[in-house]
């Protein structure tokens, strides 16, 4: 099975990559395009792991995360990315500001892809652990090498083709699983009956698994940690905007579309299957902690005496599915970990050898030299994700991982990108210190808290003081993530005000909201706006949220 | 020659489908004690054949019959004679 997965793809990969070149795809495999984008291993994983940990609030990612966040992308910031021709975000950063806030952005940028890539790395490697009976050390280097591999064979030639494949893969081959695990459990109530055992043990409330709301009155009544204020503002505001809108490894697909209109329309469309994976990738993590709780160590501890909720789903894999079906769901499982990690190590080679060595180390060589540079900077990539990975085994939920380091990148970017798009008088300083000042706020702020039983180190509080202690890793991450936001964007402000700006109205055409045409949607029926689009989303969304309550 | 994603999504499930329904129907029943003693290899197998076949279908509508099922299989020709996609 597993072989024929492979050779399936290597026939699937010498197809033409179409998506860029060809502007005329259907709108729904432009939307699919899109989360397929999003939805690797690494998310199926780090979303059931939280919701095991953390419950139905995870739900929160998806409800009051995603949702607002994409219906933005398509309204409002769409305009600007599909106008300005800019193919990443350094580039754009380029365009609108100058060349250091482009270099600084390239340096976090190339840091998250080695953590991206270092927690696919960890979470293959448990994969093969538990598959293939090796150790966590052997299984690391099988990972590694088989990246590199992948990655010299040429394994991104239609990275976004592939991604579209992989999602079918990914849905049809969970599905099952979440039929059986919740015929097993006797359905919703049979399930809630188990997660109040698990919140009861935990000395929460019965429902404090099963409510997405209820208990956010104070951070000690749920499993998260969180109350309502900072989760809208630093989970829904912060984190999910600032990576809807400034990962261009997701916004390049709606790039792809054949007009304005339809790369409007694309996020919009991604976001209807998008309101629906919850019941696909938090419900098997909710459904292996019951049976966790209710048939006793079904989930495997780890050093820290917590279960690692990392293995909801491998172990979940191998309680329900016969095999058959089992072949299908690991091989959908490694494919896109594999594209996973390449696709950031590949991001990684083009971010350092384009945007940091050719522009301010060594320029003006020839290309055979930066080739060079960046094969090395392959192997260098795979050997920090080698390290990344072994940090990532620190964490019993790869999620809260994530979360941290894009907590560090996207947080404050988000507050860049606001303020250099809707308001024209941001300064070049402005957008660089403002930049620094939030990437530094989040090391303060993760340098002097800790959340509640760490040690201080990886999770934070290695500053010596720790001033505040949060209930829980997500927790810390979200208010990281508020305080990053809002030194960035205060810092941006302060200094673009005392500084003058050195673009011209003119050089800011396309790029700046006031400087850039409106868009008209008034030719078109109502029922195909992407205005009625959003509207309609954003009411489910509401909808979903009650019905969890 | 550019190809509609729905030929391999449709090609692949068509396979994987038929694997499953194959092996569902040779399988002893000892294989489906952990699946709550369902046989899920045939079932889900011919879900993802229906869907892999409908996928296709969906595919060769789209690019108006046959001869451009035929022209996607053939090799690629060089890049600078490829024609824009004829799927609208």
């Amino acid at each position: 099975m597993l072989g024929i997965g492979w050779a399936l793809r290597r026939v699937i990969r010498s197809s033409e990559d179409f998506f860029l070149s060809g502007r005329s795809i259907p709108a729904w495999i432009a939307g699919l395009a899109f989360i397929s984008a999003n939805l690797g291993a690494q998310e199926v994983i780090g979303m059931a792991a939280s919701g095991a940990k953390y419950g139905i609030m995870t739900s929160h990612f998806y409800w009051v995360g995603a949702m607002p966040a994409m219906v933005f992308v398509g309204l409002f910031m769409m305009p600007f990315y599909y106008g300005s021709r800019a193919r990443s975000v350094p580039e754009y950063l380029k365009l609108r500001f100058d060349e250091k806030t482009r270099a600084l952005n390239a340096i976090t940028f190339a840091i998250m892809t080695i953590f991206s890539s270092g927690i696919s790395m960890y979470a293959l490697a448990k994969l093969f652990e538990l598959v293939l009976g090796w150790s966590f050390h052997g299984s690391i280097v099988l990972s590694a090498v088989i990246v590199l591999i992948y990655i010299f064979l040429g394994g991104l030639t239609s990275a976004i083709y592939n991604e579209v494949l992989q999602f079918f893969l990914i849905v049809l081959g969970f599905l099952p699983l979440v039929l059986l695990g919740l015929k097993d459990v006797g359905g919703w109530s049979g399930l809630t009956a188990k997660l109040a055992t698990v919140a009861t043990n935990a000395g929460f409330e019965p429902g404090a698994w099963t409510h997405s709301w209820k208990y956010m009155d104070s951070p000690s009544h749920n499993p998260m940690g969180m109350e309502w204020f900072g989760l809208v503002m630093g989970l829904g505001f912060a984190l999910s905007f600032g990576y809807w809108c400034t990962d261009f490894l997701v916004v390049q697909r709606a790039m792809a579309a054949g007009s304005m209109t339809a790369a409007r329309r694309t996020p919009l469309i991604a976001a209807v299957p998008k309101m629906l994976m919850p019941a696909l990738v938090i419900l098997p993590g909710m459904l292996a902690i019951g049976l966790h709780a209710s048939r006793g160590g079904f989930l495997p501890i780890g050093a820290d005496g917590q279960p690692n909720y990392n293995l909801a789903i491998p172990m979940m894999l191998g309680h329900y599915l016969p095999s058959g079906l089992l072949g299908l769901g690991l091989t959908a499982l490694m494919a896109s970990f594999m594209s996973g990690m390449a696709g950031n190590v590949t991001a990684f080679n083009s971010v350092w050898t384009y945007d940091i060595y050719q522009t301010h180390i060594r320029p003006g060589q020839t290309d055979a030299h930066y080739l060079r540079v960046g094969h090395a900077a392959t192997v260098f990539g795979i050997v920090a994700s080698v390290l990344a990975a072994y940090s990532a085994t620190r964490f019993n939920n790869i999620l809260d991982m994530l979360q941290l380091v894009f907590s560090f990148v996207n947080g404050p970017l988000f507050a860049t990108f606001l303020l250099g798009m809707f308001w024209r008088r941001t300064t070049s300083h402005g957008a660089f210190y403002g930049l620094l000042t939030g990437t530094i706020t989040a090391a303060l702020h993760y340098g002097l808290t800790l959340p509640r039983g760490a040690v201080p180190g990886i999770k934070g509080g290695f500053l010596g003081a720790v001033l505040h202690v949060y209930p829980s890793e997500m927790a810390l991450n979200f208010w990281t993530a508020l305080f990053a936001w809002t030194g960035c964007f205060v810092a941006t402000l302060l200094i673009s005000l005392l500084t003058k700006r050195t673009k011209t109205d003119d050089e800011l055409r396309g790029l700046v909201h006031s400087l850039t045409p409106r868009q008209r949607d008034g030719d078109m029926p109502w029922y195909k706006r992407p205005v009625t689009l959003a509207v309609g989303i954003l009411a489910v969304s509401a909808l979903l949220n009650v019905i969890f309550w | 020659m550019r190809l509609d994603v729905r030929f391999p999504i449709g090609g692949m499930f068509t396979i994987i489908g038929a694997m499953l329904v194959i092996y569902g129907l040779v399988s002893p029943a000892a294989v489906y004690e952990r699946s709550l003693g369902i046989n899920v290899n045939l079932w889900w197998g011919l879900a993802l054949l229906i869907f892999g076949v409908v996928m296709f279908a969906f595919a060769v509508r789209a690019s108006r019959g046959w001869s451009a099922w035929r022209r996607a299989m053939q090799p690629q020709p060089p890049a600078q004679d490829r024609r824009p996609p004829t799927v609208s």
